[in-house]
């Protein structure tokens, strides 16, 4: 499966998936209630909308590992320069792992690839003050199946806009 | 002594309760009617309940269902099997009456239980005493216990304990209770609850309304607070709630981190726990009594799962600094800290034993997931269960049983129990999916 592929069924679960902040867009870890409404037009490229399917909320790690591949510093490349053009919007970092650990291990392991992105955009130009991370292990895989191909989506960290230019 | 500690532990319990020991005192270990818990495999030892006499009509509601609980209890153990009314021959009406052994014998059976309940005011008087069928004489002596009908099941859990220690020397687990993680929903959204339910699993009740993502809830050394990680403000905290007020406080709050897997030190006073910040997860300790925070690892890598020992001095955890998951140990002020596993794969979610002499963990290897015990030096490690996914082990108060989450391929996770001697693997009903077991210290 390609990675646009993969990233085609992780936003689509992202529908699913809503937020508990109802001036959160997007993201795989909070709760049920909110909804994706408010995210605008993914036409508009000033839009949570564009940011979570154009420029891609998420990036993803192999096993046990918070290190950054092309792939991943690619996207949040592209991540920080829809924020240095966003400056109206700040990003919490989620940060989860697939089920194959155990759940307070995953917690810290999340937090290690939250971090990991928070620095990468960090250096990239966004302040850190518009920048919060947060872990949540592995209770909220974008998709559950006892499956590689599962693990694969839910080892992920996922750039979550709201509103705010923050400190 | 036996008779003595249960006093105490009695009258703590059932506060005005009318309760005194009946019958000659004998000594506890006379006679050969015993089980040696050992690690080799044992044949149940079986044993029959005459059906407790009920001394009035308001006890024949509870008669019944006493009996069951008490049996049930026994045999959960794996160390006992009932031999079921329907075989019985000898009946016990009276416990004054001398028992016919050669009724029980007849049936195979090697210890005999009989019991006699009475109602009045909305108490409860349980009466109950053991035989050992065998050389035909009572074991130990008769106990009476009473209190407030509601009560009941304690009561009978209670009974179950004493058989139990008679018989095997050990400690009962059988009243005592068990928080955990309810789940419901689909597991890309699951609602988590922490549950609170008698070691059999009844009395289930609820104590967060799953508003919130919570996970990992332990229990203070007197089972009156738990602690848990809760989602609350959206960020991972800890949070400090008391059973019975339902009082609650996050603790060890500190902006700009993530603070979770708490645990109680044995006096109940400091809580050790983990925090992230930058990527990097140390343990601290908070002192309950004056807010003092401590910072107990400093390394950058991940520490986490931390466990104290039975005397408060040391305390377990697991961290990554070595590049995979292993298992340390260091002095629960902080300090150096030393390795203790050595074995292939990754460990985790160590927890020391209540008797000091083990620590439970999860391993990871070849894609299975093991709990295991060892020593506290590392060595003698034995895996005693294998998975999909089994994790996070807690253990009985006499520290002979572990229960932990089990979660086959693509199904919900459960719980189940295990021995010490990796026998008697069994699920622990529960209403709904379930993770994150902690077995509360032996009820007061």
């Amino acid at each position: 499966m390609t990675h646009f592929t993969k990233l085609l069924i992780a936003v689509a679960a992202l529908g699913l998936a809503a937020c508990a902040n109802p001036e959160q867009f997007g993201g795989g870890g909070a709760d049920g209630a909110g909804a994706t409404a408010g995210q605008g037009d993914a036409g508009d490229p000033t839009s949570p909308a564009y940011f979570n399917e154009r420029v891609g909320d998420r990036v993803f790690f192999t096993v046990d590992s918070s290190s950054l591949s092309d792939e991943a510093r690619a996207t949040l490349r592209a991540q920080a320069r829809w924020l240095n053009d966003n400056p109206d919007y700040r990003v919490i970092i989620e940060g989860h792992a697939d089920e194959r650990g155990t759940r307070e291990y995953n917690v810290a392991l999340g937090a290690r690839r939250a971090n990991a992105v928070a620095e990468f955009l960090n250096a990239q130009g966004i302040a850190s003050g518009r920048i919060e991370t947060v872990s949540y292990g592995k209770e909220r895989p974008v998709e559950a199946c006892a499956a590689q191909r599962c693990w694969d989506l839910n080892r992920r960290a996922v750039t979550v806009i709201s509103v705010g230019a923050g400190v | 002594m036996t008779v003595t500690r249960t006093l105490a532990l009695l009258l703590a319990l059932i506060a005005a309760a009318a309760f005194a020991p009946i019958g000659p005192a004998r000594a506890q270990s006379e006679g050969p009617l015993r089980i040696e818990i050992t690690e080799g495999v044992i044949e149940p030892m079986p044993f029959a309940i005459a059906p407790f006499i009920a001394a009035d009509s308001s006890a024949e509601d509870y008669t019944g269902r006493i009996t069951r609980v008490i049996a049930n209890d026994l045999a959960s153990t794996g160390l006992f099997r009932e031999i079921g009314r329907d075989a019985h021959i000898g009946r016990v009406t009276s416990l004054d009456a001398p028992i016919q052994y050669a009724d029980w014998r007849a049936i195979n059976a090697q210890a005999l239980i009989a019991g006699r309940a009475s109602v009045s005011g909305g108490r409860i008087t349980l009466g109950f005493r053991l035989f050992d069928v065998v050389s035909g004489q009572q074991m130990g002596q008769g106990l009476e216990f009473a209190g407030d009908v509601d009560d009941w099941r304690r009561m009978a859990h209670k009974i179950a304990d004493e058989v139990y220690s008679r018989i095997t020397g050990e400690e009962g687990y059988f009243d005592t209770r068990i928080v955990f993680v309810a789940e419901t929903g689909p597991a890309e959204n699951r609602t988590k609850r922490i549950a609170i339910m008698d070691q059999d699993g009844a009395n289930l009740s609820y104590l967060t309304d799953g508003s919130a993502l919570v996970f990992a809830p332990r229990f203070s050394p007197t089972g009156r607070r738990i602690l848990f990680t809760s989602y609350d403000s959206g960020f991972p905290r800890i949070v400090l709630l008391d059973i019975t007020t339902m009082r609650r406080q996050i603790i060890g709050e500190q902006e700009g981190t993530m603070t979770f897997a708490p645990r109680f030190s044995p006096d109940g006073d400091t809580v050790v726990y983990s925090l992230s910040v930058g990527g990097t997860t140390d343990l601290y300790s908070l002192d309950l009594t004056n807010g003092q925070r401590r910072q107990l690892t400093n390394a950058p890598s991940i520490a986490t799962a931390p466990s104290f020992s039975p005397d408060g001095r040391r305390i377990v955890f697991e961290s990554d600094r070595s590049g995979s998951s292993q298992l340390y140990i260091m002095p629960a002020g902080g300090g150096e800290a030393e390795r203790i596993s050595f074995g292939q794969g990754r460990y985790g979610t160590p927890v020391w034993s209540p008797r000091g002499d083990l620590i439970a963990f999860t391993k990871q290897h070849e894609g299975r997931f093991h709990i295991g015990v060892m020593r506290v030096d590392g060595s003698e490690e034995r895996l005693l269960t294998a998975s999909f996914l089994d994790e996070g082990p807690t253990w009985a108060p006499n520290g002979r049983v572990i229960m932990f989450t089990r979660q086959n391929a693509g199904g919900d996770p459960a719980l189940y129990s295990v021995d010490i001697s990796g026998r008697n693997l069994r699920r622990v009903p529960t209403e709904t999916a379930a993770s994150d077991p902690a077995w509360s210290p032996s009820l007061p």
